[in-house]
């Protein structure tokens, strides 16, 4: 059974239609890389699988439950809300992290408030996570004493506190300098063996081919292409497809 | 003389900080609750709320207190106030409602400031309204605003003195009487002094508040 179900997702802003029908599913542990041009819809996806927006129609499914359908969706209560965003995680594009907090209380803060266990095994977990992100030194800093690349890391040691079903990623180093996006990369990667799964939207092509078990290629508010790397890179069958993958090759 | 002038202006003095204490302790809060409300997406209560903080930024003060110590005695034929505390409660009310819209407006402007993503952090991570604004939102939103309240705090302290106006015996008049009663002047001059000292005070422990919160940015 996959993890995660989409079904005709629809989203207008006003008059524009932003999101045409979008339908894929991802089996656990999957990796899915979602590349397309700007404009073309990938943040605002990820926002409603995130309930930051709401889909004007379609459903969303995590392990065969439906919590979003865009019949119902007006009468979800708050709490509701927060309930099924639990099941996503995401990591932004501009970090996010928490100012006035360390690094080890900004991935603390959320278990500590959802009550996830006694503080010692929040602060245990949190900081095995630190670990696992390469930044045990710097677990008493706070955010504006780290690099863009360090604090990206610690975003995404946050976003993993709370054991998301599903993590996302929007644009995950395209805030940061080119020698910093490697060290977050590397961090997605080490993710990829620990069964969780990740959609990662990117512009980062090498990163797509390599890491990911899906590519899904975004344009104008549909799928235009979906499939593994092999297919999508070495075989695209579109040709919005085909000349997008020329000129983000060409770029290089 | 010197220690009767003393005696004399402390007494005011300590009319002028109950004025000022007593201002923050009911503005600081009723601002924000303005604030939330000229920021609500419910537009009747938004536009009631931006016009009275119009009205109350866009009149002096001191015709602000005229009106509400005189007014309701004008309405109801007696004076509603009372006498000597009475002139107190009306002063207050007064200055609260006048602090607390400007308040509003610096609060206001401090969680704007702040940018979205920082809510829509604390919302993917499934924390709920108030957990976002109280663990998130303040504190950063107290950093900001420390500048501007500062200012606005140090002008409250020398408006006090507009209490004068409806005969609430603070700093001012009491420098002041000594100019019938005694027909010297000086003693007016002294009040500058207390002025002086206690926004020293207040600089200083903005300073330090300023410097407590610099650890981030
Ligand atoms: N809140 C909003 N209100 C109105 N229009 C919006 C809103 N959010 C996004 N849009 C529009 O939706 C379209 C898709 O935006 P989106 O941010 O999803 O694109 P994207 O694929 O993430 O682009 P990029 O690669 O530049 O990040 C754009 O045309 C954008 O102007
Ligand atoms: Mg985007």
């Amino acid at each position: 059974m996959p993890v995660l179900e989409i079904d005709n997702i629809r989203k207008s802003f006003g008059k524009t239609e932003v999101l045409k029908g979008i339908s894929f599913s991802l089996n656990k542990g999957e990796v899915l890389s979602i590349i397309g041009s700007s404009g073309s819809g990938k943040t605002t996806l990820l926002r409603c699988l995130n309930f930051l927006e709401f889909a004007d129609s379609g459903t969303i499914s995590v392990n065969g439950e439906t919590i979003f359908d865009g019949e119902n969706a007006k009468k979800l209560t708050d709490s509701e809300i927060r309930q099924n965003r639990l099941h996503f995680g995401l990591v932004f594009q501009s970090f996010n992290l928490f100012p006035q907090y360390s690094v080890l209380k900004n991935v603390m803060l959320a278990p500590t408030l959802l009550k996830r266990g006694t503080a010692e095994e929040i602060e245990s977990k949190a900081r095995a996570l630190i670990d696992r992100v390469g930044l045990t030194e710097k677990s008493a800093n706070y955010p504006c004493q780290l690099s863009g690349g360090q604090q990206q890391r610690v975003a995404i040691a946050r976003a993993l506190a709370l054991e998301p079903d599903i993590l996302c990623f929007d644009e995950p180093t395209s805030a940061l300098d080119p020698e910093l996006t490697g060290e977050v990369l590397k961090v997605i990667k080490g993710l990829k063996n620990t069964d969780s799964t990740m959609i990662v939207v990117t512009h980062e092509m090498e990163f797509a081919k390599n890491v990911s078990d899906k590519v899904l290629f975004m344009a104008d508010g549909v799928v235009e292409e979906y499939g593994t790397p092999e297919e999508v890179f070495g075989n695209p069958k579109s040709e919005k497809t085909k000349s997008f993958l020329n000129k983000s090759l060409e770029a290089f | 003389m010197v220690s009767v002038v003393f005696k004399a202006l402390c007494e005011g003095f300590i009319v002028t900080l109950q004025i000022f204490g007593l201002t923050l302790l009911g503005a600081l809060p009723l601002g924000l609750i303005i604030a939330f409300g000229s920021m609500s997406r419910f537009l009747p209560l938004k536009a009631l709320v931006k016009t009275i903080v119009w009205i109350i930024r866009g009149t002096p003060l001191m015709l602000q207190l005229i009106v509400i110590y005189y007014g309701p005695g004008l309405v109801f034929g007696n004076n509603v106030w009372g006498g000597g505390n009475g002139r107190m409660t009306a002063v207050l009310v007064a200055f609260i409602i006048n602090y607390s819209c400007y308040f509003s407006e610096i609060y206001r402007g401090g969680i704007e400031s702040i940018s979205k993503g920082q809510s829509e952090a604390g919302q993917v991570l499934g924390m709920t309204k108030s957990q976002i604004f109280f663990k998130i939102i303040l504190l950063q939103v107290v950093k900001r605003i420390i500048p501007p309240m500062s200012n606005e705090i140090i002008t409250l302290v020398k408006d006090t003195s507009l209490a004068r106006i409806i005969a609430v015996y603070e700093l001012i008049w009491a420098g002041q009487s000594f100019i019938k009663g005694a027909g010297i002047i000086w003693p007016l001059f002294c009040t500058a002094i207390f002025y002086l000292a206690f926004c020293g005070i207040l600089t200083i422990l903005f300073g330090f508040i300023e410097k407590k919160l610099n650890y981030f940015s």
